[in-house]
């Protein structure tokens, strides 16, 4: 049985990273049109630093994305105290009403979102998208955070409050520090969720701003160079060290310290 | 070290009242426990004491302080949680601190009076551990050295031993004790265990429905309960209903019982309530009072037989009798029971 578990496992981790392999090394390789034989060559990755338009798509999405997962964290994890710690009229249907968008096809949000933003006068560019990233990961920051919450017991903050705490004290010296690997995963996922948007991206962008995901998309409509994968290279090493440096701090799924 | 009053509070959640009408003292210095069923109020009136709930109407005073409008934070009290609520990601050290620091006790001054604390509860040298490396009992002595650090004005605990097992129960107990009699510490103690009650209180507060029904010293409140209910909550009791007759109860089959305590007026209805360890077995008309009765049950404990009967009117009886000689009666048994009359407390139902 755990052999059977353990062939499992590689053949999953074997389909999910060849893929990847191979792009990354069709980066290095010399070729225009990925031919083999394999040879070696930097030049895509010299090309990727003349391409502007690449370049300034990944820059846009690094800086939507960072500010998606900063703003989205705040206000996701302010929602989440109010969930969790206060009781207020309509509180269980607002817990409901956060699940839904998770599951609604992006296209459709898309499609929403674009009607919505031209008719308020909203537009499209910068602004719209981001207000799009930030509004798609908070269900997610909110359900993240409210996990972390259920491990941290009431009478933690009551007994801070009897040693002299205001409430606000209580809350920044016992509940955010316990609070912080949660949080730290739900700014990740707020990241990524921003990082790897595609169709809400590609309904908001402008000519003038795109995304990378979105300029990716049309390079390939018009024909593509291994530029694209350098461009895939530097992002998929970029994000896997931000995860790694995570798991490192924040040892997600240990909660041993938490009764 | 302080006295605390609570005058004429009262609670209501939606349409239900919690708490009626409470008034009482908790004199300074003294150990008194509130004692009752789940859902008398206990824990409702400790919080409000503490200041997390504000009560509809009333006034809490700690020392000469008008407190009802002043915030937990504001009341200077020490609390220990049932569930110990120890800081898991602060060391020991940092945990008995956070109420100093609070006051702005810091650096050498902070870390002697953690030192010490930790010393009264026996802990020396665990400053450096975190709570997740300490049993269960440890934790609770961490949880009490962090809540008497800071020279409360009240120590306030909420059945703090009942997630123990019996063992380190009793041995917390005693340490208890032993505490709260070296640091003066006016406390209030909420269980529902009518033993702990009584050997760790200056006082036992009874509460029934939101009502303190009698409070007074152990003895007092054992001895001569004032209602039916005290004395079945605190203790075993037989009850004998009766009329009265020239200054003594006559029961149904006619017997006459005496009782010392002070009776309603002639010809009224009164309930009697007899402990079941003041009851003996005896042969003729020794005691004060006699009856007879027909064993239904027996129950070996060892040290003490308890017996099960019934008179012949069918009213339960219950009778414990130390197993001094190694006789043991049998069901079925018919005998006579014999108690004094100073006993015999007349209860209010
Ligand atoms: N926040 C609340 N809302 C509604 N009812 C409550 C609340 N807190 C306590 N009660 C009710 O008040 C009664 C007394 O509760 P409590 O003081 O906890 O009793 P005890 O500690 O003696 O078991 C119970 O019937 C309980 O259901
Ligand atoms: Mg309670």
């Amino acid at each position: 049985m755990k052999s059977l578990g353990r062939f499992y496992l590689i053949a999953t981790l074997v389909f999910l990273y060849t893929p990847i392999l191979v792009m990354m090394a069709m980066g290095f390789n010399e070729s225009q049109l990925y031919e083999l034989p394999f040879t070696f060559s930097m030049r895509w990755y010299d090309a990727l630093w003349n391409n502007k338009i690449l370049l300034t798509a990944g820059m846009n999405s690094i800086i939507i994305a960072l500010i998606t997962s900063v703003l989205a964290t705040a206000l996701g994890t302010m929602a989440s105290v109010a969930l969790s710690r206060r009781t207020f009229r309509g509180k269980s249907l607002l817990q409901l009403m956060l699940l839904p968008p998770i599951a609604i096809p992006w296209l459709i949000t898309g499609t929403a979102m674009l009607i919505f933003f031209y008719w308020t006068g909203i537009g499209r560019g910068m602004h719209a998208l981001l207000i799009g990233h930030v509004a798609l990961a908070i269900p997610y920051v909110v359900l993240v955070v409210g996990t972390g919450f259920r491990t941290i017991r009431a009478d933690l903050e009551e007994a801070a409050m009897s040693l002299g705490s205001t409430p606000v004290h209580a809350f920044f010296s016992v509940t955010l520090p316990l609070l912080y690997p949660s949080i730290l995963g739900a700014a990740l996922f707020a990241f990524a969720v921003s990082l790897d948007q595609f169709v809400i991206s590609y309904f908001l962008a402008t000519p003038g701003y795109t995304t990378l995901p979105v300029q990716i998309y049309s390079s390939i409509r018009k024909g593509f160079t291994p530029e694209i994968n350098a461009i895939s290279t530097v992002l998929l090493l970029g994000s896997m060290t931000v995860i790694l440096i995570f798991a490192r701090f924040a040892k997600p799924g240990d909660t041993s310290d938490k009764r | 070290m302080t006295n605390v009053k609570v005058n004429s509070v009262a609670k209501t959640y939606g349409t239900t009242p919690v708490l009626a009408d409470i008034t009482t003292e908790f004199p300074e210095g003294s150990f008194t426990s509130l004692l009752g069923p789940s859902g008398s109020g206990k824990t409702t009136l400790l919080r409000i004491i503490a200041g997390f709930i504000k009560p509809d109407q009333g006034v809490v005073m700690i020392g000469n302080n008008d407190v009802t409008d002043v915030p937990v934070w504001g009341r200077n009290i020490g609390m220990m949680f049932q569930s110990y609520a120890l800081f898991p990601h602060m060391t020991i050290a940092q945990n008995v601190a956070f109420g100093l620091e609070r006051r702005g006790i810091k650096g050498a001054e902070a870390r002697k009076e953690v030192d010490r604390a930790l010393e009264m509860v026996r802990l020396p040298g665990f400053g450096d551990r975190t709570p997740k490396q300490l049993s269960g009992g440890q934790q609770q002595r961490v949880a009490l050295a962090r809540a008497i650090v800071i020279k409360p004005s009240v120590l306030l605990l909420d059945e703090p031993l009942s997630a123990l097992d019996r063992r380190l129960r009793q041995e917390m107990q005693v340490e208890l004790l032993r505490i709260q009699r070296e640091s003066g510490l006016t406390t209030i103690f909420v269980t529902h265990d009518q033993e702990e009650a009584l050997t760790l209180s200056d006082k036992v507060a009874i509460l029934d429905k939101g009502r303190i029904v009698q409070i007074g010293e152990p003895e007092t409140v054992y001895e001569k309960p004032l209602t039916r209910f005290a004395a079945e909550f605190l203790g075993d009791s037989n009850f004998l209903t009766g009329t009265v007759e020239n200054g003594a109860v006559r029961l149904a089959d006619g017997s006459v019982v005496k009782s010392t305590s002070a009776l309603p007026a002639n010809g009224s209805t009164v309930t009697l309530a007899i402990r079941p360890e003041k009851m003996a077995i005896t042969s003729g008309d020794t005691a004060d009072n006699s009856i007879k009765a027909r064993i239904t049950t027996v129950i070996y404990a060892g040290p003490v037989l308890s017996y099960h009967l019934e008179t012949a009117d069918g009213v339960p009886l219950k009778l414990f009798a130390q197993n001094r000689d190694g006789t043991v009666l049998k069901e079925g048994d018919e005998i006579s029971l014999g108690w004094s009359a100073e006993h015999t407390v007349a209860v209010a139902d």
